[in-house]
């Protein structure tokens, strides 16, 4: 609770001034049987005074008058508390979302998202009517606790001593049943949060439950977990529920004590019976208002065991904090490393575009490394393909480039510089990215094509459109640019995403294109065209495209092939058909038919010549075929 | 018209009201119980200071204390003080109980529906909004339930308790307070209503934000990678900003509920205060009984404090709780016909006979569709994409039904069959990986969750997940995170066939059931498949033409209509749209 406080800041003043006037409605009301008393001593009067109803009248009206401030200062006390609870779960709401955008990588890969979703929504809740009634109600019980005790000693020492004992016990109960319940709330809101996780898994695998009719046993395990639930929220109230007749017993205690002391005083006459009934009416007094907090204390309770679990948020910030400075250590070893390497390639001449220098990589918590002691370059505007078996760190080795996961070992250079130098907002701006799972947002086309840059023309739009094959997907759709978009993207379909998708990073013209197999979804023909128009893209934009398909990559400047994360060839398609196995493999497991005539040619007269006049030939007379339909 | 709209509020409040009455039916007898401990409580509660001013009384001056009378009652006041104490923590117990079986009650019957919700219902909404009402709305609506519960029993008592007594004391002074306190009520239900509204609007934006936190979070990553950071937060903010006025408004408005009952209290108390004062001065009460029935005065209007507390409390209760019958009273896909009949051992023979669907009626989709499968057919699907390839598999499963015309499996129409039974009869492999919470091997044994270990093992080895399997820090027993976490698409996807493989159902449908996957595993896989296919109607949908050229028919679709059918070979020969397909394969 404590590092949330600082959202609170903003509202000082409210937050002083909502108990302040609570305590002066409190005080207010404390005058009250003052008043009262006056009514029926002077007012009505002993046999012997007499009566004086003209101050039954004045005191009447002070009563009406006390009662007209009493609901003024109470007024105000709500308002400033509503707005400072309300204000300050605005900031904290704020705060948390921000921060979560602000996470790594690798910690939203730690971090599972349900969980993040009921932080940011039902515990922030509880934290802000926590904060609200504390504002309003928790600092009155203590001073009204108080007040009866001092007052009780000025009517008597001996009877105000049993508030001495009694007011620590009363202390006791409260604090020891907040601190058992604290952490079983917390045990409440984790069982809160697995309700959270199968409900969602339900709605996103709907249909795969469904195809296994798994209905019923879902339904089973749902109500496993409500179970679960009820049981801890029916423990945790329980033991709640103790703290009402705990502060009854010791009050009502207190009162029999009252009443015996009373009853021995009042024989000596040190004591009237008057001032008996009193110092019993400030006990009960006491009782009221614990009574009061007791209600209190499972909001309070609760509020900070949620309090807890959205600072939890906030910590992760500290480990990646952490991960951070060790990275600069490693950063000193890396940048000496690199200088080294620098002066190779200069001596080759020129600096590359981008350069891998025995980059090793692995995720956080795994065991192996997933990318190993990987070395090659790619100089501006080249088409990079990236193919190999499935797991074997295609995507990993793309999401390096644009900074989404730090190297462990080895350096990345863009243009000579380190990649670690370059601001993570420069580095992003400059290139596009389309994720292998084709995710649209909410809005418009317009407002997902302004993902890639905001201030996109409605020409850069079209073009990048047009370039990404997805010109009849946007104007089939009423509305064009400014069809709707549901969320996710649910009402088109995968193709039709996944051209949006690289529609929203080619608006930007990125310097460097990554195509995380992000054409898996689209039909040979449509892919073709996409690449070829990727390939006519003006400027000078270095592609990488990441794909199983050979013929994908086929036409690629540079073939990256990896073999579970080590770098099993770079080349061209025809170098490496013929020095990389592994290529090789996964070329003729795609064109059977070209492995029988490879083996014919190495049987026959062979020579690379032949082949590649074959394959020219192929090509040219694949390219009529489909010239025919693109009118290309 | 205003006032048209507020009593069909009135009536939607007492219509959901209604509806949570009845959840909490099934408890009568801890409700029953609660209620005679509430009136145990509130009895010896009344009766405490009774008995304490019985003891004052007995103190009347220097040495004319009855110490034995004031220690017989001093005994009374404790064996009632224990009674009220152990009874207000089974009642308490009670209540809890109550309440937190009755939001399980109202979550499962939520989840029930969420099953059986058609997919159109489903695909249209947001899952945040729908993830939202379950968890959070229920969780509001369970505080006010219990506050209620707690607080309402004891009140109303307490109240009636007073009532009685002050009448029984002096009717004039007790009429004064009668005539008053209604006030308080009127105040209590004219904010209320006010409220009720505001309250569902604060509900409503949270849902907004809700979904909108879904949505970014949930993709965070593709935020990132846009640098959209900012933007998103904007966004946010803008969201953020509106629930802080209405959430404002809400608690405002509905926390002034306390102070304005408690003015009317005080008047009350002016009242008794001065008319008694009167009465008194004429000799009608003893100054000792005034005193007495100010002090219940208080207690009599304390209660109404709590009450309208409560009633706005209950206020927010009932709007959440309206919120989930909403999902609730949602309604199902038509169920399962009584005589519906069980698809068991299905041969494979699928029949389309005239059929029309589309999502929206505006929109044509798929019309005359007509089609003949034999049993261990293999049927290929292809075309542009957006073509109605995803929509005909829709219709196949069942998860949605055609708008005219019907499909026949085996003979029969699949609407006389069972909704579990078709769908079983098909094993379904899609190109959206989706994989739960959990162990690998939970997850392969989706389909068959009494399977061994053996079998499942086997069933990862014929998909060729073994070896990764393997490789993991924990093999079959890693637990993966909701979406697979850290493993690939093409590894996601090969469990998704394993759990195919383990049941084996007598017809497949694969929706680019191996894009994601490397052609060297495909190779591998594609002899799996096939063994599984052999004798099985076979439904695939493939970009790859390689994963097509052995099926019986091949159906290109476009535009929701197929425009041509036949074998690889006449296909070819045809020269059409397929061949141009085909050959544009190998460009470049």
């Amino acid at each position: 609770m404590g590092r949330l406080m600082k959202y609170l800041k903003d509202y000082k003043k409210e937050s002083v001034l909502a108990p302040l006037f609570k305590l002066l409605e409190a005080f207010f009301e404390l005058l009250v049987p003052l008043v009262m008393a006056s009514i029926i001593d002077r007012g009505i009067g002993s046999p012997e005074t007499g009566s004086d109803m003209g101050h039954i009248g004045r005191m009447g009206a002070c009563l009406l008058i006390l009662a007209v401030v009493g609901l003024l200062s109470s007024v105000t006390a709500q308002f400033f508390a509503a707005r400072a609870a309300v204000g300050f779960s605005t900031k904290l709401r704020q705060a948390l979302f921000d921060h979560i955008q602000s996470l790594s990588f690798t910690n939203i890969d730690r971090v599972g998202t349900s969980t993040m979703i009921t932080r940011m929504t039902s515990d922030i809740n509880q934290v802000q009517s926590g904060v609200n009634m504390v504002l309003r109600l928790f600092l009155r019980s203590p001073v009204i606790v108080f007040g009866a005790m001092i007052m009780a000693f000025t009517i008597d020492v001996k009877s105000a001593f049993i508030f001495v004992v009694a007011i620590p016990l009363l202390t006791i109960v409260v604090i020891g049943v907040m601190a058992w319940t604290m952490p079983l709330y917390k045990k409440v809101q984790a069982g809160l949060d697995k309700v959270l996780g199968i409900t969602r898994e339900n709605l996103t695998g709907v249909r795969v439950i469904r195809a296994f009719h798994r209905e019923a046993a879902e339904e089973r395990e749902f109500r496993q977990h409500t179970e679960a639930l009820a049981r801890s929220q029916i423990f945790v109230g329980k033991i709640s529920a103790i703290m009402n007749p705990f502060t009854y017993i010791i009050v009502n205690g207190a009162i029999i004590a009252l009443i015996y002391t009373g009853a021995l005083q009042v024989n000596v006459g040190s004591l009237t019976q008057g001032e008996v009934i009193a110092i019993i009416n400030y006990m009960s007094q006491i009782l009221v208002e614990l009574v009061k907090l007791a209600n209190l204390i499972v909001t309070i309770t609760k509020a900070l065991a949620c309090a807890d679990r959205v600072a939890g948020v906030f910590e992760i910030q500290n480990g990646e904090e952490a991960a951070l400075l060790a990275g600069e250590d490693g950063r000193e070893i890396q940048t000496a490393q690199s200088r080294q390497g620098g002066r190779e390639q200069g001596v080759r001449g020129g600096i590359p575009f981008l350069a891998f220098d025995h980059v090793s990589f692995g995720y956080a918590g795994a065991g192996a490394d997933t990318l190993h002691d990987l070395s090659f370059t790619v100089n501006k505007g080249e088409t990079v393909g990236v193919i190999g078996g499935t797991g074997s760190g295609k995507s990993s080795l793309v999401n390096l480039i644009p900074g989404f996961y730090p190297v462990l070992k080895g350096v990345i250079r863009m243009e000579g510089k380190d990649l670690k130098t370059i601001p993570e907002e420069e580095l992003r701006g400059r290139v596009g990215v389309v994720p292998q799972k084709a995710v649209l947002f909410k809005g418009t086309v317009r407002s997902n094509l302004q993902w890639g840059k905001p201030d996109a023309t409605e020409e850069e739009m079209w073009q990048a459109i047009e370039t990404a094959q997805a010109k009849d997907v946007v104007e089939g759709k009423e509305g064009r640019l400014e069809a709707k978009i549901a969320q996710g993207g649910k009402n088109l379909s995968g193709g039709q995403r996944q051209r949006l998708t690289i529609a929203r990073a080619l608006v930007r013209k990125p310097e460097i294109l990554i195509l995380d197999d992000s054409a898996s979804a689209l039909d040979y023909a449509t892919d073709a065209k996409l690449r070829t128009a990727l390939k006519n893209l003006e400027g000078n934009t270095t592609t990488f495209i990441v794909s199983q398909r050979a013929s994908t990559v086929r036409h690629a400047d540079k073939i990256l092939v990896l073999d579970d994360g080590e770098l099993a060839g770079v080349g061209t398609h025809d170098e490496l058909l013929a020095g990389c196995a592994v290529y090789r493999e996964i070329y003729f497991s795609q064109y059977p038919e070209e492995r029988l005539k490879a083996a014919r040619e190495q049987e026959g007269l062979q020579g690379p010549g032949t082949e590649e006049d074959k394959e020219r030939q192929e090509e040219a007379e694949n390219n009529g075929k489909e010239g025919a339909e693109n009118g290309r | 018209m205003a006032d048209k709209s507020k009593t069909d509020k009135k009536q939607g409040q007492m219509e959901t009201l209604g509806k949570v009455l009845n959840y909490i039916r099934k408890y009568w007898f801890l409700v029953g119980l609660s209620l005679i401990l509430a009136a145990v409580t509130v009895a010896l509660t009344l009766y405490v200071p009774i008995l304490t001013g019985d003891a004052v009384d007995l103190l009347l001056g220097k040495g004319s204390v009855d110490f034995d009378g004031v220690f017989r009652i001093m005994i009374k006041i404790g064996i009632a003080v224990l009674i009220t104490a152990l009874a207000q923590w089974v009642m308490n117990t009670c209540n809890n109980h109550i309440t937190y079986h009755v939001v399980k009650d109202i979550r499962e019957d939520a989840f029930h529906r969420l099953e059986e919700l058609p997919l159109k219902y489903l695909d249209a909404h947001a899952y945040g909004d729908i993830v939202s009402r379950v968890v959070a709305d229920v969780d509001t609506f369970a505080d006010g339930l219990l506050m209620g519960f707690t607080q309402l029993f004891t009140g109303v008592l307490t109240i009636f308790g007073t009532l009685i007594f002050m009448l029984v004391t002096n009717v004039p002074i007790a009429l004064v307070v009668v005539c008053i306190t209604p006030v308080s009520f009127l105040v209590a239900k004219f904010i209320a209503t006010r409220t009720f509204s505001m309250f569902k609007l604060q509900s409503e934006t949270r849902g907004e934000q809700t979904a909108l936190i879904e949505e970014m979070i949930g993709n965070q990553k593709i935020v990132k990678t846009f640098s959209r950071e900012e933007a998103v937060k904007e966004q946010f903010r803008e969201i953020n900003g509106r629930l802080e006025k209405c959430s404002l408004k809400a608690i405002f408005f509905s926390s002034l509920t306390n102070p304005c009952t408690r003015f009317v209290n005080s008047l009350v108390y002016a009242g008794v205060g001065i008319f008694g004062a009167f009465v008194a001065i004429r000799g009608g009460i003893s100054v000792g009984r005034l005193s007495c029935f100010l002090s219940y005065a208080n207690q009599y209007t304390k209660p109404f404090n709590e009450i309208s507390g409560v009633v706005t409390e209950l206020q927010n209760a009932l709007a959440c709780a309206a919120r989930i019958f909403e999902l609730i009273d949602e309604q199902p896909q038509t169920p399962d016909g009584e005589d519906a009949k069980e698809l068991t051992a299905a041969r494979g023979n699928v029949k389309l006979e005239n059929v029309y669907f589309s999502y929206v009626p505006e929109q044509k989709l798929i019309e005359n569709f007509n089609l003949e499968v034999k049993p261990g057919q293999r049927v290929a699907i292809v075309g542009p994409t957006g073509c109605g390839k995803t929509t005909l598999i829709n219709l196949l499963m069942r998860f949605y039904d055609v708008n005219s015309g019907r499909i026949l499996v085996d003979g029969t129409d699949i609407r006389e069959l069972t909704r579990g039974s078709l769908r079983t009869s098909y094993g379904m492999v899609l190109q959206e990986t989706w994989l739960r919470a959990g162990t690998i091997r939970d997850n392969i044994r989706m389909g068959k969750p009494e399977a061994a270990d053996e079998e499942v093992t086997a069933a990862a080895k014929s998909a060729h997940a073994h070896s990764f399997i393997k490789r993991l820090p924990k093999g079959y027993d890693t637990v993966i995170t909701e979406d697979g976490g850290s493993l690939s698409q093409g590894q996601k996807q090969l469990l998704c066939i394993a759990r195919v493989m383990l049941c084996l159902p007598p017809m497949l449908i694969l929706d680019e059931a191996t894009s994601s996957i490397d052609t060297r595993t495909e190779l591998k896989i594609q002899n799996a498949f096939a063994a599984m296919m052999e004798g099985r109607t076979s439904f695939i949908v493939a970009h790859r033409l390689s994963t097509i050229q052995e099926a019986d028919i091949i159906l290109v679709m476009k535009d929701g209509n197929i425009i041509e059918q036949g074998s690889h070979e006449s296909l070819l020969a045809k020269g059409g749209f397929y061949a141009n397909l085909y050959y544009s394969q190998f460009a470049g």
